[in-house]
């Protein structure tokens, strides 16, 4: 019997460019990853993409398969290619594309730290562990957006980024807002005056293509949602 | 540099909608029932002059929708056009004005 | 060329439901206006009211109506929805909810369609 073949466009260029076909032959339990590492080390050595733990730890291997932003290695083909065997892959949306697949993923990581998404401590070494009530709300809110990646795919889902590019996104937020609810955090006011108003959270109209895309399952809606009210509340109550 | 217009803003649209959302179920419900058989002046006037708890009912609505609406419409235009700062904020604002304006007139009207 | 609109990323639920409200709430806003202005002409005493509303009985007027009312209706359901999921409610979220919503709008719609020619 003849190798069943997938038909593989492949988003070629940066900003301009197009897609160029590749013939790919089907196996079992194949992921999208393994069509484009196909296609680099077989067909087209000089196409350009980034991947690096192959096992969805590192949210390195995002890109757009048939419009939608997925996390490469860890979607089988079986998911995505129709009967008429096509799969559709193109770089990143709402960030400067580099070349071919691999975008420039620096203003979404510069929105992290403007979103003051780093740990800010307060104890030192010799101080005790802070105890942390693992029914607390505070705890559970954190647990329920600590698992993000990194991948930037909630980033290209998200239609306010587009529209308005100042607006810091989901993942930076969803950040934000773990760290709120981190009691041994000490910049919890300083973090509501970065996140709060037009670019910050209040900018974001709950489209939930952020939740909807999420390969961890995350809602970075419901995330921004808390920090609107704290922040809004902040800024009420002249905190911020 | 922190933006408390923004998150105040957002605070009066989501307080005015919380409002509007039970005046307009009292006007949605209003209209289903006085629709029913066709409308008359006489009728309509019947139920609005004199009524201080009619007045106030619709001068709050007004009120929250002058609020409600000018918000929602700034956040659109900063979105999909180029148009931002300081006189879209005063445009805005003159929207609601001229809401109150209006809506007023009408509600004093139907009062008188 | 990549498409500067792709629809494939954009067909949940929760993105019918922004659209729903968005062009509602524009379309309010806009006949909001009118609406106020024309109701402040008409009530210069009962028989300037009396005129505007044999003019508001005209069949595509009544229809245009119902529009609105269909419009209000939509926006105040996915508005209550998205007061709950902005005060932390997860189940504001599910796909359920905003049909429910939706479903909520038409009826209210249909109600008024039904009072209005009858």
């Amino acid at each position: 019997m003849a190798e069943e073949m997938l038909e593989v466009s492949v988003w070629r260029g940066a900003a301009e460019g197009r897609f160029v076909a590749y013939a790919v032959p089907r196996r079992a339990n194949q992921t999208v990853l393994d069509l484009v590492s196909h296609i680099q080390q077989r067909l087209e050595p000089g196409l350009s993409y980034r991947f690096a733990c192959r096992v969805g730890m590192c949210g390195s291997c995002a890109m757009t398969v048939n419009g939608k932003p997925r996390w490469t290695c860890r979607t089988h083909v079986a998911r995505v290619a129709g009967a008429d065997g096509r799969v559709e892959i193109a770089p990143l949306r709402n960030m400067p594309v580099i070349k071919d697949l691999a975008c420039d993923l620096a203003p979404f990581f510069d929105k992290w730290s403007r979103a003051r998404g780093r740990f800010a401590p307060t104890q030192t070494r010799t101080d005790d562990f802070a105890p942390v009530a693992p029914a607390s709300i505070q705890r559970q809110a954190a647990d329920a957006g600590i698992e993000c990646i990194g991948c930037a795919v909630c980033y290209s889902a998200c239609d306010v980024v587009a529209w308005n590019p100042d607006y810091l996104g989901p993942a930076a937020l969803n950040r934000a807002w773990t760290l709120h609810n981190d009691a041994r955090d000490g910049a919890h006011t300083a973090r509501l005056a970065a996140v709060a108003g037009d670019a910050g959270c209040h900018a974001c109209h709950s489209h939930q293509s952020c939740t909807e895309h999420c390969p961890k399952q995350i809602s970075p809606t419901l995330s921004i949602a808390g920090l609107k009210r704290a922040s809004a509340l902040a800024a009420l109550k002249g905190e911020i | 540099m922190t933006d408390r217009l923004g998150a105040r803003l957002w605070l009066a649209q989501r307080a005015s909608a919380a409002m509007l959302a039970l005046c307009v179920a009292v006007h949605l419900a209003t209209m289903i029932y006085a629709v029913q058989g066709g409308l008359s002046a006489a009728e309509i006037l019947g139920r609005t002059r004199g009524s201080i708890t009619w007045l106030a009912f619709y001068g709050l609505f007004v009120l929250a929708v002058a609020v409600h609406a000018p918000i929602g419409l700034r956040a659109i235009l900063r979105e999909m056009t180029a148009w931002r700062g300081r006189s879209l904020d005063l445009a805005a604002f003159g929207f609601g004005l001229a809401l109150i304006w209006l809506g007023l007139r009408a509600v004093v009207g139907l009062f008188r | 060329m990549r498409p500067s609109i792709d629809l494939r990323g954009r067909g949940h639920a929760a993105y019918w439901a922004f659209l729903i409200h968005r062009l509602s709430g524009v379309a309010l806003a806009l006949f909001l206006p009118l609406h106020f202005w024309a109701l402040g002409q008409a009530i210069q005493g009962p028989q300037a009211l009396g005129g505007f509303l044999d003019w508001a009985s005209q069949p595509l007027v009544k229809a245009a109506e119902t529009g609105l009312v269909l419009l209000l209706a939509l926006h105040l359901t996915g508005g209550l929805r998205v007061l709950a999921l902005e005060a932390g409610a997860a189940g504001a979220m599910a796909r359920a909810t905003i049909l429910a919503g939706v479903a909520v709008g038409l009826t209210i719609g249909l109600m008024f369609l039904l009072g209005v020619f009858a």
